[in-house]
C-alpha cells in the first residue's frame, strides 16, 4: 500500500464523503441497489398489471363498435339484472356455501386433528404431513376421474346438492390449510405451555380450550380465507362434475355476455388479494409478536 | 462481578501487526448520531477493547473500521494509511462476527481456507495453512463437519481461525462470545488473549461486558453515546475513573447519599476524595466500591440482608441505618447471618460521585 | 415428551404431582387416553379414506380394467399410441417452458426484494398479491389473456393499429399450447416467489460481511456463498412449478375448447365422451400416467431435499 493514498485530513473528508452519501450503508452482500430494485419490480410489475388493466378496459368496450360505455357496470345494478343474471348469482351463492362447508371440515376434522397430533402422538406427526401433502402430487384432474364414481354413490346417500361437493374442496385445500395451522402450531411452546397448566391442575381439555387454542387464532384464520379463496377459484372438480360454482358459471355466462363475466372475474379477484393482504398481515403481526 | 484484575498481561511478544488510528470520525444514521467525533489510537500488536452499552457506537466503530459502514466524516487509518476509499475487500483485515458467520455449505476446513482461496493461494499451501491454524484452535479433528455440526464455542472458534489464517493487519472482534455459555465464554476469551499474543496481532475487540474487557485487554475505551469517555489500562479505569459514568459501568458501586463540600466527599462522617471532574457543592451520590469498606467492631450502623460466598471472597448486602442498602467484600472468614447487626466503616479510598437524582 | 406416555420417574412436572397425590394414578388413565386420542383420529382418517384415498385408488384402478369390468391392459398400453406419446410431449413442454421462464422471473423478482423489511408494506403487498395471482389460474386468468392478447385484446389492438405488428400474422396462437405459455407464466411466477423468498431471505448478512472481510468481491460471494447456499431451494422450487403446470387444468379448459392437446384437456375429453380411441377408461389410464410423472418429479424434489439437508439444519 503505498504512502501517496494517504489523503490530507480536508481532502479525506471530501472524498469519502462523496463517495458515500451520508445514511447509506456500504453495499456488501447480496442486496440490489436501490435503483436495480425499483427497475425490476417496477417492470415486472408493470407487466404483470398489464392483463388487469385489460380487463378493466374490456369491461368498458361497447361492443365490437371500438367506443366506450359504462352500461355494462350500471346494467349491474338495474331493476332485471336479477332476472337476468339469476344463474350466475345462484353460481356465487353456491361457491359460498361450498367455501363455508370447506372451511368447517378445516375447522372440525383438520384442526382437532392435528391438535391431537401434536399434543398426544407426536410420532404421527410425519404421516399427517405426508398425508395432508398428497393432493398436490394427486391434482384434482387426477383426483376427479375416481371423485366421479365415489360421488355417485354420494349423491344416492346425501342426495345431490351442492354443499356436497366441499368434500371434495375440503382434499384440493389440504395442503393449504395445513401448512398455515401448523406453522402456528411450531411457533408456540405447545409442550411447555401444556406442562405448565397440567402442574397447576389443569387437565387436558382445558389446557386445550384456554391455552392452546386461543394461541391458534391466527393459523386458523390464515387456514379458513386462504381455503375461502381456492374454493371460489375451483373450477376443474365442478366443471368435470357438471357442478355449478362460481367459475363454471362465469365460462357459461361469459359465452353470452363476456362483460359482466369479466366484471365477476375482477370483483373475485379483489375480494382474494384482501383475503389474501389479511392473511399477509396476520403472518407478519405474529412474527412481530415473537420477536418483542 | 469479580474485579480481580491478576491477569497477566504483558505483551511481549513481537509486535507485527499495524497501526490503526481514527481520528475525528463521525458516522450518524437518519437522525442519530453513532459515532460522535470518536478519536483512537492502537498500538501495533495491542489489543483495545470497545466496551460500552448497547448503542454505544462500539459496533459501529468497529464496522467503520472493517469498512462494512462508510463514515460521513473524519479519517481511518491502518498502518498510516487512509483507508476511506478501500473497501472491505482489500482492507486486510481478520474479522469474527457474534454469530452464525460460518458458511453453512462448506466444511470446518473449507471455511478456513476461504481467505487464502480469495488471495488465490496454491491449493496444497492453502489446505497447509489452514489445518495450520485449524491447529491453533484445537480443532483439527473437526475438520470435515458443517457448522450445525459444532457447537456455538467450537463455531467461533472455526470462525477465529478463518479470520486468523490470512495473518491480517488487524483482527476485529464484534462481541465474539456474548452469544456463548458463561463457561465457554470465559474459556474462549483466554484462548483468544493466548493467540493475540502469540500472534502480536493489532486487535479491536466490541463486548458489552465489563468483566470481559477488563480480562482480556491491554487498554480499554468505554464509549457513551457515541464518544469515548475514557480510554486506559483496566487498572486505570477502575482505579480512577474519569467521570461517574466510567465508575459506575466498570465493576460494581454502591450508591449512597454524600454531601460534597468544599470539593471533598463528605460521607458518614468520612472525608473522600473526589475521583474525576468537580462538581458544585451540595448533595450528591457518592459511588463505592464493596472493597473500599469493610465490617468492623464500630461505625455506621447496619442489618444484614444476606451473604453469598464467592470463592476466595464473600460479598455481604447489608441494610445501613438511613436505608441505603450496600454491597460490602470481605474475607470469607467472617460469616455475617441475615439479621445480624453489623457495623460498617470506609477505607477512605477515593470515590466517583453523581448528581444526587441520578438514574441508571 | 408426550403427556400419554406413561411418566418415568425422573421427568417434568406431572409425575410430581403424582409423587403429591399418591391416589392419582397416571398410568392407567394415560393408556386408556392413548387409546381415546388414536380413537379421535378416526373421523379424519375416514374422510381422507372416502375423498382422497379411494378415488386415487378408484382412478388408477379403472385404467386396468375394461368397461364390462374384465382386467386388461390395453387402456395402459394405450398411453403408448404417438397420439398420446405427443400428447404427453405438449404437457411436458408446456410446464418445462413456463417453469423455466417462471423461475428466472421469480428469482429476479426475489432478488429485487433482498432487503426490504419482513412485515413491511412493499413485502406484505408482494407476498399478497404473489399468494392471489398464484391462485388466478383457471377461467379468470383465461379472461385476462383473451382481453389482453386476444384477436380484440387490448395490446393486441396496440400493436396492430400503433405500431403495424400483427402478433398473429401466422394464425391465432393464443388458443393453441404455445398460447397457454403466457397464461401459465403469469401464475408461475408469482408461484416462485412464495416458494423461492423464504429461502433467499435466509441469506444471512454475516455471510456476506465475512466474505467481504476475507478478502471476496461481491462477484466472489455470489459465486462461493450465495449461489451454492440457494441452488438447491432454486431446483426444488423449479420442479415444484413444472408439477405446477403440468397439473394444471382450468386455464387451459377455459382457454381451448377444441381438442386435447395435453394430458389434462386429454383426460377430459375422456370423462366427457366416455371414449378416445375408441377405448373405454382411458382417463384412468390417463390419471395413472399422470401420476406416474408426479410421483417422479416429488420423488426428485425429495431427493433434492435430503442430499442438501447434509449441510442444512
Amino acid at each position: 500500500m503505498s504512502a501517496s493514498r494517504t489523503a490530507p485530513v480536508q481532502r479525506g473528508e471530501t472524498a469519502s464523503t462523496r463517495a458515500k452519501p451520508a445514511n447509506q450503508a456500504v453495499r456488501i452482500g447480496a442486496e440490489p441497489s436501490a435503483l436495480t430494485r425499483r427497475l425490476i419490480l417496477g417492470i415486472i410489475g408493470a407487466i404483470f398489471l398489464i392483463p388487469v388493466i385489460a380487463m378493466i378496459e374490456f369491461t368498458f368496450r361497447n361492443g365490437l363498435a371500438g367506443d366506450y360505455t359504462v352500461s355494462h357496470w350500471t346494467g349491474l345494478f338495474s331493476e332485471d339484472s336479477a332476472r337476468t343474471y339469476r344463474g350466475l348469482y345462484q353460481a356465487i351463492g353456491n361457491s359460498l356455501v361450498l367455501a363455508a362447508v370447506t372451511v368447517g371440515i378445516v375447522l372440525l376434522l383438520l384442526l382437532p386433528t392435528m391438535v391431537l397430533v401434536h399434543m398426544q402422538l407426536p410420532r404421527l406427526k410425519r404421516t399427517l404431513e405426508f398425508i395432508c401433502i398428497i393432493p398436490i402430487t394427486v391434482p384434482a384432474i387426477v383426483l376427479v376421474v375416481g371423485l366421479a364414481p365415489v360421488y355417485s354413490v354420494v349423491v344416492k346417500v346425501l342426495g345431490g346438492s351442492t354443499w356436497t361437493l366441499a368434500f371434495a374442496y375440503g382434499i384440493t385445500v389440504l395442503p393449504y390449510a395445513y401448512r398455515a395451522i401448523q406453522s402456528n402450531l411450531d411457533a408456540i411452546p405447545v409442550k411447555t405451555l401444556s406442562e405448565a397448566a397440567s402442574t397447576l391442575g389443569a387437565g387436558w381439555m382445558t389446557v386445550l380450550w384456554t391455552i392452546l387454542l386461543p394461541n391458534l387464532r391466527r393459523g386458523v384464520l390464515a387456514a379458513s380465507f386462504i381455503s375461502i379463496a381456492v374454493v371460489l377459484g375451483e373450477f376443474t372438480i365442478a366443471s368435470l362434475l357438471n357442478r355449478r360454482n362460481l367459475q363454471t358459471a362465469l365460462l357459461q355466462v361469459s359465452q353470452s355476455d363476456p362483460w359482466v363475466a369479466v366484471i365477476f372475474a375482477l370483483f373475485a379477484l379483489a375480494l382474494a388479494f384482501v383475503l389474501l393482504l389479511i392473511i399477509g398481515r396476520l403472518g407478519s403481526a405474529t412474527l412481530s409478536r415473537r420477536k418483542s | 462481578m469479580t474485579t480481580t484484575l491478576t491477569e497477566s498481561r504483558t505483551t511481549t511478544a513481537p509486535t507485527t501487526g499495524a497501526t490503526v488510528h481514527l481520528s475525528a470520525v463521525v458516522k450518524a444514521f437518519a437522525g442519530h448520531t453513532a459515532l460522535n467525533s470518536i478519536d483512537l489510537e492502537v498500538a501495533p500488536g495491542e489489543l483495545v477493547a470497545l466496551l460500552g452499552p448497547s448503542g454505544c457506537g462500539k459496533t459501529t466503530a468497529l464496522r467503520s473500521i472493517s469498512g462494512l459502514e462508510s463514515i460521513d466524516s473524519g479519517r481511518i487509518l491502518i498502518d498510516g494509511e487512509d483507508v476511506a476509499e478501500t473497501p472491505t475487500n482489500k482492507r486486510d483485515i481478520g474479522m469474527v462476527f457474534q454469530a452464525y458467520s460460518l458458511f453453512p455449505h462448506m466444511t470446518v476446513l473449507e471455511n478456513v481456507e476461504f481467505g487464502l482461496k480469495m488471495r488465490k493461494v496454491a491449493a496444497t499451501r492453502r489446505r497447509e495453512r489452514a489445518l495450520e491454524t485449524l491447529d491453533m484452535v484445537g480443532l483439527t479433528k473437526h475438520r470435515d463437519r458443517f457448522a450445525h455440526q459444532l457447537s456455538g464455542g467450537q463455531q467461533q472458534r472455526v470462525a477465529l481461525a478463518r479470520a486468523l489464517v490470512t495473518r491480517p493487519r488487524v483482527l476485529l472482534l464484534d462481541e465474539p462470545l456474548s452469544a456463548l455459555d458463561a463457561k465457554v465464554r470465559v474459556q474462549l476469551r483466554e484462548e483468544i488473549r493466548r493467540i493475540q499474543t502469540e500472534l502480536g496481532i493489532t486487535t479491536v475487540f466490541v463486548t458489552h461486558d465489563q468483566e470481559e474487557a477488563l480480562a482480556v485487554a491491554d487498554r480499554v475505551a468505554v464509549m457513551r453515546d457515541g464518544r469515548i469517555e475514557q480510554i486506559g489500562t483496566p487498572e486505570e479505569l477502575y482505579a480512577t475513573p474519569a467521570n461517574a459514568f466510567v465508575a459506575d459501568f466498570v465493576g460494581l458501586s454502591n450508591r449512597m447519599p454524600a454531601e460534597l463540600i468544599d470539593g471533598t466527599v463528605t460521607l458518614h462522617g468520612c472525608s473522600l476524595n473526589l475521583l474525576g471532574a468537580s462538581m458544585p457543592d451540595g448533595p450528591v451520590l457518592a459511588l463505592v466500591r464493596p472493597e473500599d469498606m469493610f465490617l468492623a467492631a464500630d461505625g455506621i450502623a447496619g442489618t444484614v440482608i444476606s451473604s453469598s460466598f464467592l470463592g476466595s471472597l464473600r460479598r455481604t448486602r447489608v441494610r445501613l441505618f438511613d436505608g441505603t442498602v450496600v454491597a460490602i467484600q470481605h474475607e470469607v472468614e467472617r460469616h455475617p447471618l441475615p439479621g445480624e447487626a453489623v457495623s460498617v466503616r470506609l477505607k477512605g479510598a477515593p470515590v466517583s460521585a453523581l448528581p444526587p437524582k441520578h438514574k441508571k | 415428551m408426550s403427556l400419554a406416555t406413561a411418566p418415568a420417574p425422573e421427568q417434568d412436572g406431572v409425575e410430581h404431582s403424582a409423587r403429591h397425590h399418591p391416589r392419582v394414578a397416571l398410568v392407567k388413565p394415560s393408556n386408556r387416553r392413548r387409546r381415546l386420542a388414536y380413537a379421535g383420529l378416526t373421523p379424519f382418517a375416514a374422510y381422507v379414506l372416502i375423498f382422497l384415498a379411494l378415488p386415487t385408488i378408484l382412478a388408477v384402478v379403472t385404467g386396468f380394467f375394461s368397461d364390462d369390468g374384465t382386467l386388461t391392459f390395453d387402456n395402459v398400453t394405450g398411453l403408448f399410441t404417438p397420439t398420446i406419446i405427443a400428447t404427453f410431449g405438449s404437457s411436458f413442454w408446456l410446464s418445462g417452458v413456463s417453469a423455466v421462464i417462471g423461475a428466472v422471473v421469480g428469482a429476479l423478482i426475489c432478488y429485487a426484494m433482498l432487503g426490504t423489511r419482513v412485515g413491511g408494506v412493499l413485502r406484505t403487498i408482494i407476498e399478497s398479491a404473489a399468494s392471489v395471482l398464484a391462485q388466478f389460474g383457471g377461467v379468470m386468468l383465461a379472461f385476462a389473456f383473451i382481453a389482453t392478447i386476444g384477436v380484440q385484446g387490448l395490446v393486441t389492438v396496440i400493436l396492430r393499429d400503433t405500431f403495424g405488428v400483427d402478433i398473429f400474422a401466422d394464425g391465432v396462437w393464443l388458443y393453441q399450447v404455445p398460447g397457454l405459455v403466457l397464461p401459465y407464466v403469469y401464475f408461475q411466477v408469482p408461484l416462485m416467489v412464495i416458494t423461492f423468498l423464504p429461502a433467499l431471505t435466509a441469506l444471512r448478512p454475516q455471510w456476506a460481511e465475512a466474505s467481504a472481510t476475507l478478502g471476496g468481491t461481491r462477484f466472489a460471494y455470489w459465486r462461493h456463498i450465495a449461489a451454492p447456499v440457494v441452488a438447491p431451494a432454486f431446483l426444488g422450487s423449479l420442479l415444484l412449478l413444472f408439477a405446477n403446470a403440468f397439473s394444471s387444468f382450468a386455464t387451459a379448459a377455459a382457454l381451448i375448447s377444441q381438442g386435447s392437446q395435453i394430458v389434462p384437456l386429454q383426460i377430459r375429453a375422456a370423462l366427457v365422451s366416455e371414449t378416445v380411441l375408441g377405448r373405454e377408461n382411458m382417463a384412468g389410464a390417463l390419471a395413472l400416467g399422470m401420476i406416474v410423472v408426479m410421483v417422479v418429479v416429488m420423488w426428485a424434489y425429495s431427493v433434492l431435499q435430503s442430499r442438501t439437508s447434509r449441510w442444512q439444519r
